[in-house]
């Protein structure tokens, strides 16, 4: 029982974390019909972005976070704009490409930077972790997943309330309709860009306290969370949601019982049943069009 | 109000607008008609800020058109319904009216105004309010451009148009589209419609351009197309009026 449970505890920690990642690639997808691959790159750039301003204590905790945010939110506005902007009529294929070499980018500055090191930083709280059922359960666990939920609230009332997310919705369901509604088009993909790299960095200031950040991080992070998304449905967001902690619970679950060193394999394991059964994904359906 | 002079519109190598000259009077509803491939799409979509690819003339009220976006044209007074309809099927029809007026929502005396917009058209299209909160991928082919003419119509523009509205719809829900056009003109709204079906668009218009390969080849009063021998040959058919219902000829079917 009291194994489980630490076993449940740790999966949902990781779990929300895949899903706050997952959320960034659904929302981007939602918007864009993109994938991007740099998705992962800002992550990393907020979690060391948080251990040199707050880790380095330049800034109360707050500020670096909002601070962190804000820049690499920035970063992925300048990614749309320099990178992506001047190919906007190109096919799908070579914007994913792009997006790739920006992830080898961000991956070189982000060494350049912090250097090849791992930087930790300590716990966000400094209250003792609780004991539950014999199960020790950290405080930064809870603070992770309220975070989370916000996230995911947040993104949801943005889409359902706003009439900005609503135009951004009608951008990747119709580019051109959305343009002769008089939306344009070609700023929601910058918005859109903003948001989820935004996102992406929270992720990484909520993980860097519970991992060693470093400029390679972003890699199998990103590739975890593309993973989640797929699970829960792309484009999704209670999909990415239910992707997240799912991949983060059999992961724990496959460590804690099967081996420790088959943790990301699982992952991918659990991609391709789901994939073989649902190709859609959990919560991802097929879209009510008619014509 | 909208005149173009000279156009010539560009598909990459291929010319398929070869210098149009086009007026459109205030209040006038002047139809644009022509086979498939003729140019009609193309040449609305220049106007539109669709294509860029173009050289000539557009003006709106006097102001050039010209690398404007298409966002920038819907603010100044032209919106238009797509070929295909394209609404917002995973939005709600409700939303999809609103998006509509996405550039007067931006200014915050205009919500009442828009309101009221919203109610004008869901009087226009009763329909369209029972259905209000379903996705509008639900609704049915006809009800589907209701929506699209009601979005448009949620820009408030001065000018609307439209591209081949009847395509794919039933002969009765035709006449019903055709007919909400004739009413929004007879209301002080300017109109250009783009058809295939040249006699029922002809029926309700002012004035008709006929267009063939990126030419006009013929213009004037709706009444006199409808009339002339040369028209009636090629584009409604020598014995429609003997064997087919109104309003029901596709272009070229019995020539």
């Amino acid at each position: 029982m009291q194994e489980i449970l630490q076993y449940l505890f740790s999966g949902i920690t990781n779990g929300a974390i895949y899903a706050v990642i997952a959320v960034g690639f659904s929302m981007l997808y939602n918007s864009t019909e993109l994938i991007n691959f740099a998705h992962g790159e800002f992550v990393m750039l907020g979690g060391l972005g948080i251990v040199t301003l707050w880790g380095g204590s330049l800034l109360p905790l707050p500020a670096a976070f909002v601070l962190t945010v804000i820049g690499v939110a920035f970063v992925g506005f300048l990614l749309e704009r320099v990178a992506l902007r001047k190919v906007s009529r190109s096919q799908p294929i070579v914007l994913v490409i792009i997006t790739i070499g920006a992830s080898i980018f961000l991956r070189g500055i982000g060494m350049l930077i912090w250097g090849k090191d791992a930087h930790a930083i300590p716990s966000f709280t400094k209250l003792s972790p609780m004991d539950v059922f014999g199960a020790k359960l950290m405080p930064q666990s809870i603070l992770i997943l309220a975070i989370v939920l916000l996230v995911v609230v947040g993104l949801h009332l943005f889409y359902r309330k706003t009439l900005t997310g609503k135009a951004m919705q009608a951008c990747a369901i119709n580019e051109k309709a959305a343009w002769l509604s008089g939306i344009p088009s070609d700023q929601m993909v910058l918005l859109a860009f903003f948001l989820s790299a935004g996102i992406g960095a929270i992720a990484g200031i909520i993980i860097a306290p519970i991992t060693m950040c470093g400029y390679d991080m972003g890699i199998l992070l990103g590739l975890k969370g593309f993973c989640a998304a797929m699970l829960g449905g792309l484009g999704s967001l209670w999909g990415s949601l239910v992707g997240g902690l799912l991949l983060g619970i059999s992961e724990s679950l496959g460590v804690g019982y099967v081996s420790s060193s088959l943790k990301d394999a699982i992952a991918f394991l659990v991609l391709l049943l789901i994939l073989y059964i649902r190709p859609t994904g959990i919560l991802g359906i097929k879209e009510a069009k008619r014509f | 109000m909208l005149n173009i002079q000279n156009l010539k519109c560009y598909h990459g190598r291929i010319q398929a607008i070869k210098g149009v000259d086009l007026f459109i009077g205030k209040g006038e509803l002047v139809t644009l008609v022509g086979a498939n491939g003729s140019g009609k799409s193309t040449l609305v979509q220049a106007v539109c800020g669709l294509l860029n690819e173009w050289k000539g003339e557009i003006r709106f009220e006097n102001e050039l058109l010209a690398g404007l976006k298409p966002s920038s044209i819907v603010k100044r007074g032209i919106s238009m319904v797509p070929e295909g309809r394209m609404i917002f099927s995973t939005l709600s029809v409700l939303d999809n009216l609103k998006l509509g007026a996405y550039t007067r929502y931006r200014k915050k005396r205009m919500a009442e105004a828009v309101e009221n917009d919203l109610q004008m058209v869901l009087d226009l299209f009763p329909v369209l309010k029972d259905r209000a909160s379903q996705p509008a991928g639900t609704l049915s082919g006809g009800e589907q451009q209701m929506l699209a003419i009601g979005r448009a119509l949620m820009a408030r523009p001065k000018l609307l148009v439209l591209d081949e509205p009847s395509v794919g719809l039933a002969p009765l829900l035709v006449r019903k589209i055709l007919s909400t056009l004739e009413q929004l003109r007879n209301q002080g709204l300017t109109i250009l419609l783009i058809e295939q079906n040249a006699h029922a668009a002809l029926e309700i218009a002012d004035r008709g351009y006929v267009i063939e390969t990126g030419r006009v080849v013929l213009e004037g009063a709706a009444s006199d197309l409808l009339n002339d021998e040369e028209l009636k040959k090629v584009y409604l058919g020598k014995d429609y009026c003997e064997s087919y219902p109104k309003n029901f000829i596709p272009l070229r079917c019995c020539n």
